[in-house]
Parts: C-alpha cells; sequence; structure tokens
C-alpha cells in the first residue's frame, strides 16, 4: 500500500541546490507544479515517475513510504504505481484503439475476462471529456490531440488505476477539464498536475513552485485563497461557454458578457 | 575479456546506449575496447576513440552481411583488444540482416529496439531478437507511458526468454541494469562459437548470378506458391 511520496531535492540548472529539499505527498493530495515554461515542471515528475535515485541530470531522489522504492517498480512498467500523462499527444502505435486499450487492460489487471469491460469503461470515461467520440475501431494514430488526451487519461484512471497519477498540463488539450476534474476527483489518489491554469492551482492542496529547473517554494492554498477559487472558476465557466460558443459556429453578443461583469472578488465575497 | 555485442536496426540509439555502459565502466576503472562493423560508413570509433581514450576500431563489410562478417573478424578483434590491455570488447554490429544474429555463446547480447518504431516491430526481428540476452528499448520519452507498456507486452510475446529494459538513451536514464548484466557476463571461453542456427546457407544469388526467377537458380529456392525446396544435384 502507497501511503506517501516523497521528492529529496537535487540541484537546478548551473548545478544550483534547490532551496526546498523535501517535500512530502499523502494519499488523497492533489499537488500542482507550476513555473514559467521551460523552468522544470516536466523534468520534475519525470523525475517521479522514473523513481529517480541521484541519476538524473537534477539528482533528485523519490521515496515511497519513506524509503527507496521496490526495483520491481523500474523493472517492470506494468506494475508501476504511478501513470503518467506527458504532454506529448500522439500516438505513434498505429493500432486500433479496441486492441491497444485491450493489450493494456490485459497487462495491468491480473484478472484477464475483465479486460473487456475494463476498456468499455475507458473509452467511456474519454468520451465524457472530448467533443467528437472515440471510435474504438479507429488506429490510435488517427485519433485528435485532444482525444488522445482524454483516452490517456481515462487510460491512466481506469486501467492503469494506480495509486499516483501524474498529469502534465491537462488544460492544452481542448478535453473538457473541468469534467476531467470531477472525474478523476472520485478516485482516491495522489495527483499531481503540472499547470499554468489558475483554477486546477487553486483546486490543489498545495503547489510547487519552479524556477530555473530548482523547486523555490511551496504554497499552501489558504483560505483567502479559496475563497477566490470559486470567482476563478466562474470567470473560467463564462470563459468556456464563449470557447464553446465559437466552437459550435455561433456570434458572440453583448449578452455573453454581462454575466462576466459581476465577477470582481469583492462582489463576490459580498454575494457570499 | 569480456565480450559484449550490440545489434539493432539503423538510428535504433545503439551507441548512445553503449556510450552511456561505456561511461560508467571507464570511470569505475574498466578496461574497454570498441569495435563498430557496419556496412559502409561509421564513425563510432572516433567517437569513443574522442570520449573515452579507449582502443577503437571498425570494419566494413561492404558486400558481405554485416553479421557474417562479425564472424569472421571476432576471433581477431579479441585478440587485438587482449593485445591492447582491455578486458572487455563492446562490439557495435549493423543490424540489417532480419535472418541471422550476431550473438556469441558465452558473450553478452543486447539487443537495441526504439519504442517509437511501431508495434510489429518485435514481430519483425527475428533472432537479433530471440536470440539476445537482454532488448534494450530506447526512446521512451517520446512515447505515452501506456505505449510503452505495450511495447514490453509485444516483445514478450515474441520473445519470452529475453529480458526487457526501458532506457532514455539521451539522458542515461534506466543504463544501470545494463552496465551491472556486461559486469556478470563471464570471460569469453577459448571456442567461440555464434548463438543459434545461422539461416539457410549461400545461394546463388548470393553469389552473384542475377537472373530472376527460381528456375534460373540451384540450391535451396523457392517459388510464389510454393515452401523452400532444393533444386540441383
Ligand atoms: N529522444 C531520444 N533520442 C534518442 C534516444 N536514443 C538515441 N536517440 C537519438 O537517435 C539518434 C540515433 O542514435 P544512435 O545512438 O546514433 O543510433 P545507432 O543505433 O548507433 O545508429 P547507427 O549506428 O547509425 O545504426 C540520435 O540522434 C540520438 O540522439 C532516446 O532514448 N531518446
Ligand atoms: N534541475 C535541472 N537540472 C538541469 N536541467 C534541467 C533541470 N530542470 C530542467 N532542466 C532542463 O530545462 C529544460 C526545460 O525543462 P522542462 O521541459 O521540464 O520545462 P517545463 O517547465 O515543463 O516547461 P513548459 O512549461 O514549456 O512545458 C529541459 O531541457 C530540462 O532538461
Ligand atoms: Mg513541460
Ligand atoms: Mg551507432
Ligand atoms: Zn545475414
Amino acid at each position: 500500500m502507497i501511503k506517501t511520496i516523497t521528492i529529496l531535492g537535487g540541484e537546478g540548472k548551473a548545478d544550483k541546490a534547490e532551496e526546498v529539499q523535501r517535500i512530502d505527498l499523502n494519499m488523497g493530495d492533489v499537488v500542482s507544479i507550476v513555473g514559467p515554461t521551460g523552468s522544470g515542471k516536466t523534468t520534475l515528475i519525470n523525475d517521479i515517475e522514473l523513481f529517480a535515485d541521484g541519476d538524473t541530470p537534477t539528482k533528485r531522489r523519490i521515496l515511497i513510504n519513506g524509503e527507496r522504492p521496490p526495483s520491481v517498480y523500474r523493472d517492470d512498467p506494468s506494475r508501476n504505481p504511478i501513470a503518467l500523462i506527458t504532454q506529448h499527444t500522439n500516438f505513434l502505435s498505429d493500432l486500433p484503439v479496441r486492441v491497444f486499450l485491450g493489450t493494456h487492460a490485459r497487462i495491468r489487471c491480473a484478472d484477464g475476462s475483465r479486460a473487456d469491460a475494463l476498456v468499455a469503461q475507458t473509452l467511456a470515461f474519454a468520451n465524457q471529456l472530448t467533443g467528437e467520440p472515440v471510435i474504438p475501431d479507429s488506429r490510435m494514430t488517427e485519433l485528435s490531440g485532444g482525444q488522445t488526451r482524454a483516452l490517456l487519461i481515462a487510460d491512466a484512471a481506469i486501467i492503469c488505476n494506480t495509486p499516483i497519477v501524474l498529469l502534465d498540463e491537462v488544460e492544452n488539450a481542448g478535453i473538457h477539464r473541468t469534467r476531467a476534474l470531477e472525474l478523476l476527483r472520485q478516485y482516491r489518489k495522489i495527483f499531481i498536475f503540472v499547470t499554468h491554469d489558475p483554477r486546477i492551482a487553486l483546486l490543489s492542496d498545495f503547489r510547487i513552485v519552479m524556477r530555473s529547473g530548482c523547486i523555490t517554494r511551496v504554497i499552501h492554498t489558504d483560505a483567502a485563497e479559496r475563497t477566490f477559487a470559486l470567482t476563478v472558476g466562474c470567470l473560467d465557466d463564462a470563459l468556456s461557454r464563449l470557447r464553446d460558443k465559437i466552437r459550435f459556429g455561433k456570434h458572440l453578443e453583448k449578452t455573453d458578457f454581462t454575466e462576466l461583469e459581476r465577477f470582481t472578488p469583492e462582489r463576490e465575497a459580498a454575494f457570499l | 575479456m569480456k565480450l559484449v555485442i550490440c545489434a539493432g536496426s539503423a538510428t535504433t540509439g545503439k551507441t548512445s546506449v553503449l556510450r552511456h555502459v561505456a561511461r560508467k565502466l571507464v570511470a569505475t576503472g574498466h578496461h574497454l575496447a570498441f569495435l563498430k562493423i557496419d556496412v559502409q560508413y561509421a564513425d563510432e570509433d572516433e567517437v569513443f576513440a574522442r570520449e573515452f581514450a579507449i582502443p577503437t576500431r571498425k570494419v566494413y563489410s561492404g558486400e558481405l552481411c554485416p553479421d557474417h562478417c562479425s564472424v569472421l573478424v571476432l576471433g581477431d578483434a579479441l585478440k587485438w583488444a587482449g593485445e591492447a590491455g582491455a578486458d572487455i570488447l563492446v562490439v557495435e554490429t549493423a543490424g540489417l540482416c532480419l535472418r541471422c544474429a550476431p550473438y556469441v555463446d558465452g558473450g553478452l547480447g543486447l539487443m537495441v529496439m526504439e519504442a517509437t518504431s511501431g508495434m510489429n516491430l518485435p514481430r519483425k526481428v527475428g533472432p537479433m531478437l530471440s536470440l539476445a540476452d537482454i532488448a534494450v528499448v530506447t526512446k521512451i520519452d517520446l512515447v505515452s507511458q501506456a505505449e510503452r507498456e505495450v511495447f514490453r507486452a509485444r516483445i514478450m510475446e515474441a520473445a519470452p526468454s529475453v529480458r526487457v529494459r526501458e532506457v532514455n538513451a539521451l539522458y542515461g536514464i534506466g543504463i544501470d541494469p545494463l552496465v551491472d548484466l556486461v559486469l556478470q557476463t563471464p570471460d569469453a571461453p577459448e571456442r567461440l562459437l555464434l548463438r543459434g542456427n545461422p539461416p539457410v546457407g549461400t545461394c546463388t544469388i548470393c553469389v552473384g548470378k542475377k537472373e530472376i526467377g527460381w528456375q534460373s537458380h540451384f540450391g535451396v529456392v523457392r517459388a510464389l506458391d510454393n515452401q523452400n525446396f532444393y533444386r540441383g544435384e
């Protein structure tokens, strides 16, 4: 049983020691990694997924339940308790979606008879996040960027069903990300989101701040920020509605913005 | 002398993997020699000599299948490496012929494959994979984790007895177990034998007869609607 995962700091670019030398994540934590482009966010989650042991360029080390993880996690990818959804959203495999997911389900799940059910659930999950549904007989390489990302998220949650899930910039795939967050939070796992999105950041218990390859700070979402989270959510929903109108070939009108004018933090606080 | 033979299709990452392995071996005081076998172009000998200051050589197989060429030159190469003071000879081959494999009994056979190569590759590479001791999957940084797992399953299905190791050969991540395997390899025996059986022997095309159609050829031949059969005396 995985209860905690620990990041032991290494060094950033130019071999500078990281400001934060230890971070512990507990089962059920939702954590964000934030920082400017190129600051090392993806590198950090790669370290986690690989169970870095001082052998990656960052020299970081990852502990599970306070100890060096058993080597089987690294030796057999299907026993890896971490699922990583990368920023690259292209599949290179030309297998049909059904075959690919079926193979993956049989690797991950000891009881092979459940594979078909898992594939069906995975497709149903993915199709709640995409505009156009994934066709099970199409080839993986034919999926759009958003469909690919949606399928990978569903695969991580349902087929891998790992206790730790790492997601690199879910917001950039054109999928229904609020729905993705809602669906994912039904599972009790450690979630780590690399994100530039204030809504996702404020939904997290804390956020890890990166700069020049270093972990520079850990910021806990406090009570004040939690109230802003509501405002940010409403603003974000309003923007999503605008996005959808554009997507579905509609014109924007002045009335689309009346709602937005309501959202200043002061007004929102009074409103609550 | 330990013998390490690394095969894999062009640009799969053989050199990248071997450089990381060599760096770790040299850093722990081992004496390496490096031989590259390729058909018509290679610069790995210069790369390894420059980077690690170890004795290196290359041979071009030209008209010969590079794996057959390796059978012919390996004896000389071990002698050369011994005289040059090495205790581990690392051979990077070309791996073009998918019917034979260059590994030798008593040596370590490393097969390098890229994760980006499509799910059917493990089914296509034949003895180059199935006769290896370990399949090293490179370029894992370019594919999703799910694809990595399915690719591994495909390898294990095609070659159940071969170990599999995923690496990122750009940064050298996942290399340590390969180094351990090299160190566990015993010294190569006096009498070296090619692992497995070579494919059906020389045909008349190999020796230069260019006419199209099996009717013009002798020895083991085949027709479109037939299995291999023998024609001639
Ligand atoms: N992204 C990525 N690129 C890699 C990896 N391994 C190798 N490469 C790249 O792939 C290309 C070919 O790598 P080499 O190591 O030269 O391949 P090789 O098998 O020795 O090639 P030949 O000897 O010419 O057949 C180079 O551009 C490498 O940088 C990897 O793990 N990830
Ligand atoms: N601790 C470190 N030491 C050395 N190099 C590092 C370190 N952290 C990151 N880098 C290097 O910095 C570059 C950018 O890092 P990375 O891709 O992780 O950035 P990112 O924050 O994910 O950016 P983006 O927001 O654009 O996705 C990479 O080449 C990476 O190898
Ligand atoms: Mg990134
Ligand atoms: Mg090479
Ligand atoms: Zn051959």
